[in-house]
């Protein structure tokens, strides 16, 4: 087990190493910040002071270690629009990230799982099979559609909801005033969208799966009230997926928040990284990518982890 | 006796395989309607030129005085405009026709070609074994625990903008899954015994590879192809909106949506909401298609 564990770890540290090269490379290698970046009506002598100043001039393999030698203090450069360290740049806008990825898996499970739970129990019903006809509408919908139909529709025609940026923040949180609730509605609903198609179909197939096995007909047998039989044996034996399912979409929400802050306006790091993708600002692009890149293996290690904890069936080797 | 007798008449007449397929892949009403849905959308985009009202790539057809016109009016000239036009005078109409075409291409190339590759490499590693295999799995692996938009993203960071280095970021995004599905089905078919009959009649691998075991493995394969089809549009249009993709000039759906963006909160929905709805049916029938599909092809409901 602690042999595996730090097999998987070193495993994870090497791909974050090759990671670090691919990105970098690929960034330097391709792009050419030096002619966006400098006025082009500077003379020779001015650009390459410019070049200097930002370590450009600097052969690739010397900029590469001085970049790993940065990142293992966490410095990425300053960025070249805002003139501060990139990493920095990123983590301010991590809190409005956060809120709202945090708030789309709220609004997910909340609304999928109890939506699941229903349409597998009473599969044959009407309301059933709408929810299912619903839910192909939110995988097939592209999300950023139908943010654009929630701007139209709430903020526009019907004027109940704002629809760009974070509104009044209590420190980093918006979700502490009114002001900020209001505006968190609509890009959270978008982005929960396809999260919760996804939960409820899990959650449906899980029922079914379940409700079929012999605990449940004997609990039913045994007479327990449906309630009990629904809340205890059935919902706790989904929980192992659903809980899965769920620590790994977190990650893609993140990720996936980059289409729905640009609909909203909502100063996070999805949005920055598309202006700065637009601007060629290199360190912010290299340190969001290393930073999602560090959350994704973090992420998958620790679901590994949990795996051979919550199922001893599962061992990290294959061994059994 | 009577119930046999009809048994036996419906057995009779063999059916060859493939038109018997395709009626059963029919008989459901919701493949009907993608089929039909999905013809529609294809021969609009084949026939834009001929179909629509305006040549939408022609700036001497458009006419600012036009731009920004509801549904249903009329031209300088006349021309009826039935959904409206955007913020150059450009018909919406005539826009959607053409931006179906972008978008359907570049689903079509980039799903074909990370088919190809994927498939080669997972064929390949199923056949070959050993450490080439554990590697290439190990890249899957890792490739499939980042989400798409992501790996898109890193894509076009490096390479930057426009509608080649989309295709590419596509294809980079998605060939893991071909590789993981050919490589499980190719590890079932490796162990029956007409791949083992082929190698001791000493056929060349290659011949094994591609006349054997590759036919045997296709069904899975169509049946991701189709859905990533859908996809690959879905996301051609996210990364057109984000201003990533395709150029101003020949718009995609994505683009068409993106450039009405603005527009929007001054309540000129039309710009936005129709090529929307275009995309929405376009992957709504490949998805269609796709499940059925996926029911078809499965050898476990077939018999």
């Amino acid at each position: 087990m602690i042999t595996n564990l730090i097999r998987r770890g070193i495993q994870a540290l090497f791909v974050i190493f090759a990671m670090t090269l691919i990105v970098f490379v690929g960034v330097n290698v391709i792009g050419n910040p030096v002619d966006i970046l400098i006025n082009p009506d500077l003379n020779q002598a001015e650009r390459l002071r410019v070049m200097q100043n930002l370590g450009l001039d600097q052969p690739l393999w010397r900029q590469y270690l001085s970049f790993l030698a940065g990142l293992a203090e966490g410095d990425f450069g300053d960025s070249f629009v805002y003139g501060r360290p990139a990493l920095g740049v990123i983590l301010e806008r991590l809190p409005a990230t956060l809120e709202l990825a945090l708030a789309a898996m709220v609004i997910a499970i909340v609304v999928g799982l109890p939506l699941g739970l229903y349409a597998g129990l009473y599969p044959d019903r009407l309301s059933s099979k709408l929810i299912m006809t619903g839910s192909i509408l939110g995988f097939s919908l592209p999300t950023f559609w139908v943010g654009l139909m929630f701007i139209l529709l709430f903020a526009v025609q019907l004027g109940w909801l704002p629809s760009n940026g974070r509104g009044e923040t209590a420190g980093a949180w918006s979700f502490l005033t009114g002001d900020g609730l209001r505006h968190l509605i609509l890009p959270a609903l978008n982005l929960a969208l396809f999260k919760t198609s996804l939960i409820l179909r899990l959650t449906r197939a899980g029922v079914q799966e379940v409700i079929a096995q012999d605990f449940v007909k004997f609990a039913r047998a045994k007479g327990l009230l449906e309630r009990r039989v629904v809340l205890v044996h059935i919902l706790k034996n989904l929980m192992i997926p659903v809980v899965t399912i769920i620590g790994l979409e977190f990650g893609s929400l993140i990720a996936f928040s980059v289409v729905t802050e640009s609909i909203f306006g909502w100063p996070g790091m999805g949005k920055l990284i598309i202006d700065s993708i637009n601007l060629l600002d290199r360190p912010v692009i290299v340190a969001y990518l290393m930073m999602m890149v560090v959350l994704f293996v973090t992420l998958n290690f620790v679901i590994d982890i949990c795996y051979t904890l919550l199922d001893p069936r599962v061992r990290l080797d294959g061994k059994g | 006796m009577d119930s046999k007798l009809a048994d036996a008449a419906q057995i009779a007449p063999p059916k060859p395989r493939a038109s018997a397929a395709l009626l059963r892949f029919l008989k459901a009403p919701t493949a009907l309607i993608g089929v039909i849905g999905l013809t529609l959308v294809v021969g609009v985009a084949v026939f834009a030129p001929i179909l629509s009202p305006q040549d939408p790539y022609d700036l001497m057809q458009l006419d600012i005085m036009d731009s920004r016109l509801p549904p249903g009016s009329e031209s300088f000239t006349g021309v009826p405009y039935h959904l409206g036009t955007d913020g150059q005078g450009r018909d919406i109409l005539s826009g959607i026709m053409y931006g179906l075409r972008t978008s359907l291409i570049v689903g079509i190339v980039s799903a074909f070609v990370a088919a190809l590759i994927g498939t080669t490499l997972g064929l390949l590693a199923a056949y070959l074994g050993g450490r080439g295999e554990a590697l290439l799995m190990r890249l899957v692996d890792l490739q499939l625990s980042f989400p798409t938009i992501l790996m898109a993203l890193m894509v076009l960071a490096i390479l930057g903008n426009g509608v080649t280095n989309v295709v590419l970021a596509i294809i980079v995004a998605e060939w893991a899954t071909y590789a993981r599905t050919a490589r499980g089905t190719a590890l079932v078919e490796r162990e029956k015994e007409y791949i083992e009959a082929a190698r001791c009649l000493r056929i060349p691998a290659r011949r094994i590879l591609l006349r054997h075991m590759l036919p045997n493995c296709l069904a899975p394969i169509i049946v991701i192809a189709t859905m990533q089809v859908a996809r690959a549009i879905g996301l051609e249009a996210t990364l057109s909106f984000l201003g990533l993709g395709a150029s101003v000039t020949q718009p995609s759906l994505g683009m068409l949506i993106a450039n009405g963006y603005q527009y929007l909160l001054s309540g000129l929905y039309w710009i936005s909401f129709y090529p929307g709805i275009a995309l929405l049916i376009t992957i709504v029938c490949i998805n269609l298609v796709g499940d059925r599909l996926r029911d078809v092809l499965n050898p476990r409901n077939a018999r």
